[in-house]
This record gives C-alpha cells, sequence and structure tokens, in this order.
C-alpha cells in the first residue's frame, strides 16, 4: 500500500508552540496532581538553596477540574494505612495479584499514602467519620480530622468511606493552586514522547496537539513525568451500542500512557495482567461498599455460594495455594463456573443485607443507610443509579444481577500492568530494582506514576497521588542533578506536525472520492479502527466472546490481524480535530493490546484465572513462572523482546 | 444517551467567555453549534454519564436517558450541586421518586492555598524517603529491616 504523508497540501496548516520546561508532567488526574503539588515545593526549596529556577509544566488532554479516572468522583478512598502496617498492606495486594508484585515499590507507597489523604482533608474533602458511640457520621459533620485522630469509618481494611463528588474537583483545585494556571495547558493532547538526539536512552520532548484550536505543541523538557492512564475500551466491551460509553474504567483512558513509554523504548513489566472487575450488570456499579460495609452476599441463582464446595476443590487442583487466598481473581473464576453451569444469573443479595442490618437499627439508622447505599452509586457511578431507576430496582427489596465485565488494562486500581520502574534504595531490594531514582522507569528522565507504575497494584486514587509525589521528588532531584542537559530534537517543527496532523490530510486528501465520506477505500475512520480492534482483542486475546480463554494459536493469529491494523491505522482519516483525538486515542489503544498480546504469549501459564485463561497451559505453574515477566520495544529496530526478571519476596508470609 | 440538551432551555451560554459543558467534558463531547446557539452531545455511545455536564450546565439544560441498550425508559437521575452539597432527585420507571442530599466539600469552592499550614522543603533531603510533608513534620518513613 501507498505510504500517506502529510504536507499541508490539503488540510490547514497548525501554529506551531514550542515550550521549554525543566519538568513536563503529562496528565492532569490523581497522580499528575500530585506530583505538580510535591514538585513546586521542591522547586520552591531549590530555588531558595540557589540552585536556580526550575520550570514545571502540566499539559491536560480535558480540563483538570473533572479530569482521569475520578473526574465522576468516588464514594470511598481504597488506600488509606491509618492504623496498619504497610507491610500487611503489601501481603494484600500479593495475595490479590497472584504473588508476583514490586513489593519494594508497594512498601514505599504504603508508606507514603497516608499524607496525601490528610492533604485532601485539609483542602476541603468531606470524609466520614465514626463518632464515640460508633455511628457514621458524614464528612460535612464536626469531627476531629484524621490527622487529629478522628476515627473515619472503614468499609474494608484498607477503604475508607468519603462524600467524593467533588474529589476531583478539590484535588485539582490544590494542584493548579500550586503550580499557577499559567504553567497549565489545558486540552492539549500528548501523542508522542522524543528521545534525545545526542544521549541514546534519554527523554527529550513530547508532543501534542490542542483538541479546540489548530496549534500543534512541542514541550522539549529535561525531565518527564508520566502519569496518562490505564487502556479502556480495548476489548468489544459488552454493550455494544451507546452504553460502549459505560465502561467501568474511564472512556477517555485510551492507553496512551502505555503507547506513549512503549514507542521510546522504557521497559514493561506485568503487561499481561489485566483486570476483570465483578460488578453490577450493565451499569457497572461499585459491589465493594455492598460486600465490605454492607456485608451483603454474591449467590447464584439459587441463593448459593458459588466460592465453596465442589467450585472451590475443582480450583484448589489447579491454582493452589492462590485458591485458598480468595483473591479477586480466584473469586471470578468460580462465579464463572457456575455462570457456565447455567446456574445464572449471579446476584449481590441486596435486599437480604439490607434485612440483616435492619434488625439492630431504628427507622432513621435504616433511612440514612439506604442513603448511604445510593450514594455510593451517585459519588462515582451514577449510571448504575439510572439503571436500577429505569428497572424499578430498590436494593432493599430486589437483589441485583453482578457480572464480570470486558477486561482494562491498569496498573493503580486491582490489576499491575506497566513500566518496569526504579524503587527506593533503602529497602533492602535487589541491587537491580533501583537505579538513583525512584519511579523513574528503564528511560533516562522518564518517570512513570498512577496507572503505568507497573507491578504494584491496588494504588488507587490516594496511592496514585502519592506516586505522583514520589516521582516529582525524584523528578525533581534528577534535574537537579543533570542541569546541564538541553535537550536536542532535530526534527523540525513542520515535519512533527505533519505527524501529527496525518490523519487530518489523509481525509482531506481523498474525502471527495465517494459520494458519503464515511465509506472510503483510502482510509479508515477512527470509529471503525476501534471496531477492529476491539473484534482482534475481544476474539483472539481472551475477551468476553470467548469467556476469557485464549493460546499460542489465538494469540499469534490476532497478532498477525494485529499487524495489518497497525499499518491500517497510518491511514486513520480524521475530519476534524475531534476526530483527530480519536485517531491517536485508538493508536495507542492498538500499542496497549499488542504488549499485552505478547506478555500473554510469552507466559506459558494461567496466571490470573477469572481475568484470563491460556487454553493450552491452564493450570498456575510457579516453578517456571513465579517471576516477572517484561519485555521492551525496541525504537530503533522495531524489534519486541520478553524477557522474565526474577521475583524477590522481601516481605514474609 | 447519555447526555442531552434541552432545546428549550440551552442558550449557548452565551453570557459567558466559554460553553460550560464543552469546558468540563472530560471526553470532549459537547459542541456548540454557533448558528443556533444550542450545544449537543456529538458522540452519545462515548459518554460515561459522568454528569459533570448535568452538574455544571447554568441553565440546567442538560439531562441524561439511560443507555438504551440496557435501561427502561422512563426513569431519571437529576443533581442540583450547591456550593457545599449536592441533592438528588431519582425518579423510578413506577413513577416512584426519592431524594437524596449530600456534602460535597467542607471549605469555599476556589479557597484552597495548596500550601497553607505545611512545612517548606528541606533540600539537603531530597534523596531521602518521604515527602516535603513527611519530613517538615518530622515523620520518620517506616522501612525493612533485612
Amino acid at each position: 500500500m501507498e505510504k500517506e504523508s502529510c504536507t499541508f497540501s490539503y488540510c490547514e496548516k497548525p501554529q506551531i508552540v514550542e515550550v521549554d520546561t525543566d519538568i513536563l508532567i503529562v496528565g492532569g488526574g490523581m497522580s499528575a496532581c500530585g506530583a505538580a503539588f510535591e514538585a513546586v515545593r521542591w522547586a520552591q526549596a531549590a530555588e531558595k538553596a540557589g540552585k536556580g529556577k526550575i520550570k514545571i509544566t502540566l499539559v491536560d488532554k480535558a480540563a483538570m477540574d473533572r479530569s482521569g479516572a475520578v473526574a465522576m468522583g468516588l464514594s470511598a478512598i481504597n488506600t488509606y494505612m491509618g492504623e496498619n502496617d504497610p507491610a500487611d498492606y503489601v501481603r494484600y495486594v500479593r495475595d490479590d495479584l497472584m504473588g508476583i508484585i514490586r513489593e519494594d515499590l508497594v512498601y514505599d507507597l504504603g508508606r507514603h499514602v497516608d499524607d496525601s489523604v490528610h492533604n485532601f482533608e485539609d483542602w476541603g474533602l468531606p470524609i466520614w467519620k465514626k463518632a464515640e458511640d460508633g455511628h457514621t457520621m458524614d464528612g460535612a459533620q464536626e469531627a476531629p480530622k484524621l490527622r487529629e485522630g478522628g476515627k473515619p469509618v472503614r468499609s474494608g481494611k484498607w477503604q475508607i468511606m468519603i462524600n467524593g463528588e467533588s474529589y476531583k474537583v478539590i484535588v485539582a483545585e490544590a494542584a493548579k493552586n500550586a503550580l499557577g494556571m499559567d504553567n497549565i495547558y489545558e486540552r492539549v493532547f500528548i501523542v508522542k514522547l522524543l528521545l534525545d538526539e545526542k544521549e541514546p536512552n534519554r527523554i527529550a520532548a513530547a508532543v501534542g496537539f490542542s483538541v479546540r484550536e489548530n496549534k500543534v505543541y512541542i514541550f522539549r523538557t529535561n525531565a518527564m513525568l508520566l502519569g496518562s492512564g490505564g487502556a479502556v475500551n480495548v476489548f468489544r466491551p459488552r454493550s455494544v451500542a451507546e452504553g460502549q460509553g459505560r465502561a467501568w474504567y474511564p472512556v477517555w483512558n485510551s492507553g496512551s500512557g502505555y503507547a506513549l513509554g512503549i514507542q521510546v523504548g522504557a521497559e514493561l513489566t506485568m503487561m499481561e495482567n489485566r483486570f476483570v472487575p465483578a460488578r453490577f450488570k450493565d451499569g457497572y456499579g461499585p459491589v465493594g461498599a455492598w460486600f465490605l460495609f454492607f456485608k451483603a452476599k454474591a449467590t447464584n441463582a439459587m441463593g448459593e455460594d458459588y466460592c465453596v464446595g465442589a467450585n472451590l476443590e475443582e480450583t484448589k487442583k489447579l491454582y493452589s495455594p492462590y485458591a485458598e487466598k480468595m483473591g479477586t481473581a480466584i473469586r471470578n473464576h468460580m462465579m464463572m463456573m457456575d455462570m457456565k453451569a447455567g446456574k445464572g444469573p449471579i446476584y449481590m443479595q441486596t435486599a437480604e443485607a439490607m434485612a440483616v442490618l435492619g434488625k439492630t437499627m431504628d427507622a432513621k439508622q435504616l433511612k440514612h443507610l439506604e442513603a448511604e447505599a445510593w450514594e455510593d452509586f451517585l459519588d462515582m457511578c451514577i449510571g448504575q443509579a439510572s439503571v436500577w431507576a429505569g428497572n424499578n430496582i430498590e436494593p432493599d427489596k430486589t437483589p441485583s444481577e453482578i457480572m464480570p465485565t470486558e477486561p482494562y488494562l491498569l496498573g493503580s486500581h486491582a490489576g499491575c500492568a506497566g513500566f518496569w520502574c526504579s524503587g527506593p534504595d533503602d529497602l533492602g531490594a535487589p541491587a537491580e530494582w533501583h537505579w538513583g531514582y525512584n519511579r523513574m522507569s528503564t528511560v533516562k528522565g522518564l518517570f512513570m506514576m498512577g496507572d503505568i507504575c507497573g507491578a504494584s497494584g491496588h494504588k488507587f486514587s490516594s496511592g496514585s497521588h502519592a506516586e505522583g509525589r514520589i516521582a516529582a521528588k525524584s523528578g525533581v532531584a534528577f534535574v537537579l542533578d543533570n542541569k546541564d542537559f538541553k535537550p536536542t530534537v532535530t526534527k523540525s517543527a513542520d515535519e512533527l506536525a505533519g505527524e501529527i496532523y496525518l490523519p487530518y490530510e489523509v481525509y482531506e486528501k481523498h474525502k471527495t472520492y465517494s459520494t458519503a465520506p464515511e465509506v472510503n477505500p483510502n482510509y479508515i475512520k477512527p470509529r471503525m479502527v476501534q471496531a477492529r480492534l476491539q473484534k482482534i482483542a475481544d476474539e483472539y486475546f481472551g475477551g468476553v466472546s470467548t469467556w476469557y480463554m485464549t493460546s499460542k494459536t489465538m494469540l499469534e493469529k490476532g497478532l498477525e490481524l494485529l499487524t495489518m491494523l497497525k499499518e491500517d491505522a497510518a491511514k486513520t482519516g480524521a475530519k476534524d480535530l475531534h476526530e483527530l483525538m480519536r485517531a491517536w486515542e485508538n493508536y495507542h489503544r492498538i500499542w496497549s493490546i499488542e504488549a499485552h498480546a505478547r506478555h500473554i504469549l510469552f507466559r506459558e501459564e494461567s496466571r490470573y484465572p477469572g481475568y484470563y485463561y491460556r487454553g493450552d497451559f491452564l493450570a498456575i505453574d510457579d516453578k517456571n513462572w513465579k517471576c516477572f515477566v517484561n519485555s521492551k520495544y525496541d525504537p530503533a529496530t522495531g524489534d519486541w523482546k520478553c524477557f522474565k526478571r526474577d521475583y524477590v519476596q522481601l516481605i514474609p508470609d | 444517551m447519555p447526555s442531552f440538551v434541552i432545546t428549550e432551555k440551552c442558550d449557548g451560554c452565551k453570557a459567558q467567555d466559554k460553553t460550560a459543558c464543552q469546558y468540563i467534558c472530560p471526553n470532549d463531547l459537547m459542541v456548540l453549534n454557533r448558528d443556533i446557539m444550542k450545544a449537543h452531545n456529538q458522540e452519545p455511545d462515548q459518554c460515561w454519564e459522568c454528569y459533570n455536564c448535568v452538574k455544571i450546565c447554568p441553565q440546567q439544560a442538560m439531562e441524561v436517558r439511560g443507555y438504551a441498550d440496557f435501561v427502561p425508559l422512563g426513569g431519571n437521575v437529576i443533581p442540583l450541586r450547591g456550593s457545599d452539597s449536592i441533592m438528588w432527585t431519582i425518579k423510578f420507571r413506577n413513577g416512584k421518586l426519592k431524594r437524596f442530599k449530600f456534602p460535597i466539600r467542607t471549605t469555599p469552592e476556589g479557597s484552597i492555598d495548596a500550601y497553607k499550614g505545611k512545612p517548606e522543603a528541606d533540600i539537603s533531603k531530597i534523596k531521602q524517603p518521604g515527602c516535603f510533608t513527611h519530613q517538615g513534620t518530622g515523620k520518620t518513613m517506616p522501612t525493612l529491616k533485612k
């Protein structure tokens, strides 16, 4: 096929904006807000100490008030140590992620995270408290703050309840206040990173475009803090019409974080990992509070627990000793055993749970309890409330269906797909796990945070904020140690703009060939790129249509099809800036899913039953595979290599 | 349909310098038709139903119609977001109503001074564990003894 190029012969040439900065924060979610808050403070201290000015710039695809995974709000903060030992947090994360995590990174996060939560409360986030008599007070009632000894309302060992409708607005307000709006670019989508052209394997710049104006941006930087999220809608979702927007994770997380880092050669780890949450069917509303807070049980249609008896015995045969630990993946596995046996629908027994709680409560307390149940949805998954309203479901009267979703790639929730990063040097971790700067990837100057810092899941919102702070502090240290670095980008601004605007040029060049622009043999629309990607991922890489089942032969065939899709993606046609954004998002999705498939192919076992299965290696094989699977794409040659790295247990069972 | 705009109520935010829904949508879905000064959701199947457009609309011209793939018609969920709390009205398909009010923040909007009452960073400790707040308040960071 003829290769397309953009010389602005057909589409309008954008204005080019060049920005030089010392630290570039890519993203505007929880980790980016944490990074801004921490980096500015250290930059102030550096300047005071006579080490010169450090310029910090943040670039966000959306508006910071409501960007990232917390855009809608949250009803709980899932990572708060409080009275707990971070070592126990490591044990919990390790069990849930089937034994393989970077314990140095997880411990480090655990010892830092509470301070972020305390700051949120200082800034105005209402956090529920337990009164002296044990009753629950919402976060607006007068009570000592957490840092003053106030007792949070635990919904689980690590989770605390909040009134979190404005969680992101509050955290963003603090970040914007710290950084100053002059240093923030909103509605600018970074689509590509550039390595330095003098120093090998060294980050130098990020390029992108405004989704609102005809402008292309080139940010040259010394250090970069990447926090641009996980990958959603890479697999065909269960709802394929309007409802595909109701992804469990934010639909705008398009795998940019993975794609940006992969293409400059940053080493990946555990990209075979994915998350398949079991959630309320269709609306994907949260179940955590129902399980943990209201003590509701999930059962099959006959009212039976599916995690006991024959299901458990069968599961133990393949997945012992992990089966006994009842992590999220294992519980999914046993739920699906019953679904496959026709014992569905699976129900969350909400009515039963509320009846039990109601026995010890008066009418007023019961009403309060009902409000709490609804708030769980209204704070973070309003669409689920509309599913209940539309179906006349009242949780105190009717149980609700739950269902495993399509797969998601992420590293901050209950998944750990991401980049291999340097850890702290004071925890006794193997020497090859730290190379000078905490959270720096294997590309010099490029730091990873939130969803894309790998092998360290269960950070959630607070942990992502804390990780942004950890990364930012080392980013400042890095800049101070590398003050003389001047990024070199020899590609001309016009050439870079041409690469970014290519889908726009392709569309303008060919659009009149056919009488309707949607179908044209010279290009493919972003929507169709996404549909094909989702179909390949679903049918070959273990999506919902095969009950998450794949194998060597399936993966190889899928990768072959994916290669052609990747070539075709270079012929995406975008009719406006909005479609140009979709074109690049889907290109990022392709890279993310390719990494995922390559890792699954390399790991010859089924490490995450309930999330995916290798039909040709159905069991967990600790003897050969209790290790990290890492990989590296070589931007110079285009080769992709997968390899093992040793897992080391730092904290005893 | 995710989110939709009621024709009669939308005034295209003519009094503001930018359209509120366009400003806030995390997925860049809202567009303004300048000829008729009405906004609309250009890609309903990419709508997360995050309600940020609904909450921010100064005319209360925006609502959400549940995803047609799985939500029967007739119900709706409508917020009224104030400065310190949010009121929700949930209407069921069968007409039943529920109302809830929850706090949203304990400080006035726009009042956050991020570093108020926080210590400064001590540059000599930049390579030691702990954020500037841990270090500045004398907290010892726990560590693992090997």
